[in-house]
């Protein structure tokens, strides 16, 4: 995107610059940032719309119908209006600083997460080879603002809540990293875009039906999820029949419906994750995407070269579009849109679970975690590694209308796997051999260099 | 150097972890009103828990010296607000033994129906609250769906949703109006079927029953020595239920009902065979057992209501015309006890002949079955207190009156 602000910085001044400059970048940045900030407030917005919509008809109620038409839809906002009108109160015995903080530290994990979580091939706003690490990273982060919140409250609810919070987010992030670990292994990268790309073609591809082991890990995967994040039946920090609200008990206003936004914000986040790790991302459940894209793009590209054609009589001469420039973003655009719908699915399950079951206790949850996800997770983990080194078939190899996973690669891991193979005098016919994969909407990956001792699975290797 | 302490407890306070007194209530969303329990804990762990009472209390006994006993009939309404009828029975009944007033079969059939009918609403809104209490919403809005059609039902029969003020000495304020039996009915045709929902939602659900089966066991005699009556005596497996041991005048109103009482006898509970097994988990007096007897009592209530629309359309008499608003009582004191929802409801009256009573004193339910909480609670959980005191169901509108 910087380098775009630079072509428009360069045609207006009439300069030219090899690479982006500072503001390039600088606008770059807040367009990713209000982007993004968009991403997380709005999607709160309507996840709390859709969950008080979908807990109505689970209850056979109505749910919201008067704010914004029959359906409701600017219940959220018209709530948003009356928080920020509320008065913000900090309890005597509060330490103030932290008991203001606290909402924002959460809000502020929750939405730097989302600067690694790609939303179509390419569309992120930082591309990060470790994105997988960054985002585990961040939500591990998101944990102090409970702690921080029920600590500083200086009420004994919010420090029960605040424990609680602590206990089950540390011993729930070991079953989820081992979870978010099998699909790394299977692609031998961290890198969320090459994941999500590597699942193209038909939903046989996804990560998820690659073998037995990965759907459990994908089971486990969402349950530690929703642990993660503190949704029913996981929701003992803020457990309103035990803990009256937990450890937001004390705010009012709008610091709480930042606590809110980031519960939905990471709500979203760890269902886009599973949705990139295991549900193919972007890419539909049949391989449509594309032709669909390239008949739109026939009437598309022509109306845009028209219009560069006639803006060109007032700034000069504008060009052609990039062949195939267009295509390729239709295509990502509907990516997005698949990405926003499995996500949502997600979300949407989250919230069935919540008006349906029962709270666990906190030992309950412990024993979940501990004793349940964990071995499964680890068993999990140790099976598909197997099924991996072993060569085993995977879904991936029945013939289908897309690509191969192992045709999306970054580069190094090409290399490493070439030499690997010249030098171990491996036979082995692959189609890698003839021509060196190049993907022209991938960005990232253009490192020539290999690692010294990279690790490359055996699986790989066809 | 240390001070030399004498006190040999201080040492001990010094070795322990700090212990935290807590306040639960009086504005807790899951103390079911204004109940205040003071929890001491270590952790997650209640040592000690020590319920706090009279946050309601509105004189309703000392209001009752100074009205007559049908003045008084709308503050037994508000004393047991989630089953009004049962009360406006309880008081009726002691009004009539006191002045020696014969019913006719009609208005004692009356009497039945609408009595089993606030059974179920207010089983239904004890079934819901204590989804409420273990985290579960829906169960809890599917409950009200139903105690809704019921309210209408006691709407359009007396009048009011909540304080019905419906039975009176005497026999009713008014009879049932026409077309109100297969309106009864027809909702006991649509209701039943949809018991095996909350049964899917609660008593099998596999975290419902983590939750609750195995706490707060209490066994048949402790049940009996707090003097617990109702289902969480029923609940630990103690065979009582007034509606067949209780005084006669009460139980001649079920005279000739099929009717048995909810209680577990060897291993298994009467007519349970449409409904789930008891889970392995379940111990006999703890909170699951405490909770099914009370779905199966909707059961049983919906039966007997059937059973007594039957005979109210067969039966002879009138349904029974009030007595006088200031109807002068004989002198003497009677004491009679009802099998209300949550337990054994009685009713004092001491006359020194005048209209309006000398004393008045209800006998509450709750309050015996709320004073096992300390015992029940000490060494669980947090979050079983809830459990515990939401599976006793008690009204605290009833508990300080």
């Amino acid at each position: 995107m910087a380098e775009f602000f630079q072509q428009i910085w360069d045609s207006f001044f009439q300069t030219s610059s090899e690479s982006p400059g500072a503001i390039a970048y600088l606008v770059a940045a807040v367009i990713h940032c209000v982007l993004i900030i968009h991403v997380v407030a709005v999607g709160a917005l309507i996840f709390i719309w859709m969950e008080r919509k979908i807990s109505g008809r689970i209850q056979d109620r109505l749910g919201p119908t008067r704010v914004g038409g029959a359906f409701g839809w600017l219940q959220t906002l018209a709530d948003g209006i009356k928080l920020i009108a509320k008065e913000d109160i900090t309890p005597k015995d509060a330490d103030a600083m932290l008991f203001k903080a606290a909402p924002y530290v959460g809000f502020a994990a929750s939405y730097c997460a989302y600067i690694a979580l790609p939303f179509s091939d390419g569309w992120v706003a930082q591309h990060m080879n470790t994105a997988v690490f960054f985002i585990l990273a961040v939500l591990g982060i998101e944990v102090f603002s409970p702690i921080l919140a029920g600590y500083a409250s200086g009420s004994k609810w919010s420090l029960f809540g605040a424990m609680r919070e602590a206990a089950q987010v540390v011993s729930y992030e070991v079953p989820l990293g081992m979870c978010v670990v099998v699909p790394c292994m299977i692609c031998g990268t961290l890198n969320l875009v090459t994941i999500g790309n590597m699942q193209a073609g038909s939903f046989t591809n996804w990560l998820a039906f690659n073998d037995p082991f990965t759907f459990i890990v994908a089971c486990v995967y969402f349950t530690c999820a929703t642990a993660s994040v503190n949704r029913a039946p996981f929701d003992l920090a803020e457990a309103e029949s035990e803990l009256v609200a937990g450890f937001h008990t004390e705010y009012s206003g709008l610091r709480w419906s930042f606590f809110f936004m980031a519960e939905y914000g990471s709500m979203f986040l760890v269902s886009g994750l599973a949705a990139i790790l295991f549900f193919g991302g972007w890419h539909g459940p049949i391989p449509i995407a594309e032709p669909i894209a390239g008949v739109l793009s026939l009437v598309v590209e022509p109306l845009l070269n028209f219009g560069r054609y006639v803006v060109g009589f007032v700034v000069g001469d504008l060009g052609q579009v990039t062949e195939g420039v267009v295509a390729t973003q239709i295509a990502n655009l509907m990516g997005c849109l698949n990405f926003l719908v499995k996500g949502t699915i997600g979300v949407t399950v989250m919230m069935w679970v919540r008006w349906t079951l029962p709270r666990l206790r906190i030992d309950q949850v412990m024993t979940t975690c501990l004793k349940y996800c964990v071995p499964i997770a680890a068993f999990g983990f140790l099976g598909a590694l197997v099924w991996q080194v072993n060569d085993l078939p995977t879904s991936n190899d029945m013939p289908v209308i897309g690509k191969n996973r192992f045709e999306v690669r970054e580069s190094w891991v090409y290399q490493a796997e070439k030499e690997l193979r010249t030098t171990s005098g491996d036979q082995k016919s692959s189609p890698d051999d003839q021509q060196p994969p190049f993907d022209p909407h991938q960005a990232t990956g253009s490192t020539e260099l290999v690692p010294q001792g990279a690790f490359v699975m055996k699986g790989g290797a066809r | 150097m240390a001070t030399q302490v004498d006190d040999a407890r201080i040492i001990e306070f010094d070795v322990r972890t700090d212990e935290m007194l807590v306040n639960m209530g009086p504005q807790h969303p899951s103390t079911h009103g204004v109940l205040r329990l003071v929890l001491r804990t270590d952790g997650e762990i209640v040592s000690e828990v020590e319920p706090h009472l009279g946050y309601l209390h509105r004189c309703a006994e000392k209001i009752g010296e100074n009205l007559t006993p049908r003045q008084w009939i709308p503050y037994t309404d508000r004393m047991d607000y989630l089953a009004g009828m049962n009360m406006n029975l309880g008081w009726s009944l002691c009004v009539e033994k006191l002045i020696d007033h014969q019913l006719s079969e009609k208005a004692k059939h009356l009497r039945v129906i609408i009595a089993e009918m606030g059974r179920i609403a207010s089983h239904l809104v004890g079934m819901g609250a204590y989804g409420l209490d273990l985290g579960t919403f829906s169960p809890f809005l599917y409950a009200f769906r139903e105690r809704e059609k019921i309210l209408d039902l006691f709407e359009e029969a007396c009048g009011a949703r909540l304080t019905y003020s419906y039975l009176t000495p005497g026999g009713a304020t008014a009879d049932l109006p026409n077309g109100w039996l297969q309106k009864c009915e027809a909702f006991l045709d649509q209701f039943e079927p949809i018991i095996p929902e909350y049964h899917a939602l609660l008593t099998t659900n596999a975290i419902f029953v983590k939750r609750t089966a195995g706490i707060g066991v209490m066994s048949g005699e402790m049940a009996v020595d707090f003097g617990c009556t109702g289902p969480v005596l029923r609940g630990s497996g103690v065979d009582y239920d007034l509606r067949r041991d209780g005084e006669e005048r009460y139980t001649e109103m079920y005279d000739g009902y099929a009717f048995e009482v909810i209680s577990q006898k060897d291993g298994h509970y009467p007519k349970d065979h449409d409904y789930p097994a008891v889970p392995a988990e379940a111990v006999l007096g703890d909170c699951w057992h405490r909770f099914y007897v009370r779905m199966l009592e909707v059961v049983q209530a919906i039966d007997l209501v059937r059973q007594a629309i039957d005979r109210y359309s067969t039966a002879s008499g009138d349904w029974g015309v009030p007595i006088k608003l200031a109807h002068k009582l004989p002198k003497g004191e009677v004491y009679l006890e009802t099998e209300s929802p949550r337990g054994q409801m009685g009713f004092y009256l001491v006359s020194d002949g005048n209209a309006i009573p000398w004393r008045v004193r209800a006998r509450s339910s709750c309050f015996c079955n709320l004073s096992v909480t300390s015992d029940l609670c000490r060494g669980c959980l947090i979050a079983d207190v809830p459990a515990i005191v939401g599976s006793l169901d008690v009204v605290m509108g009833e508990i300080d009156r």
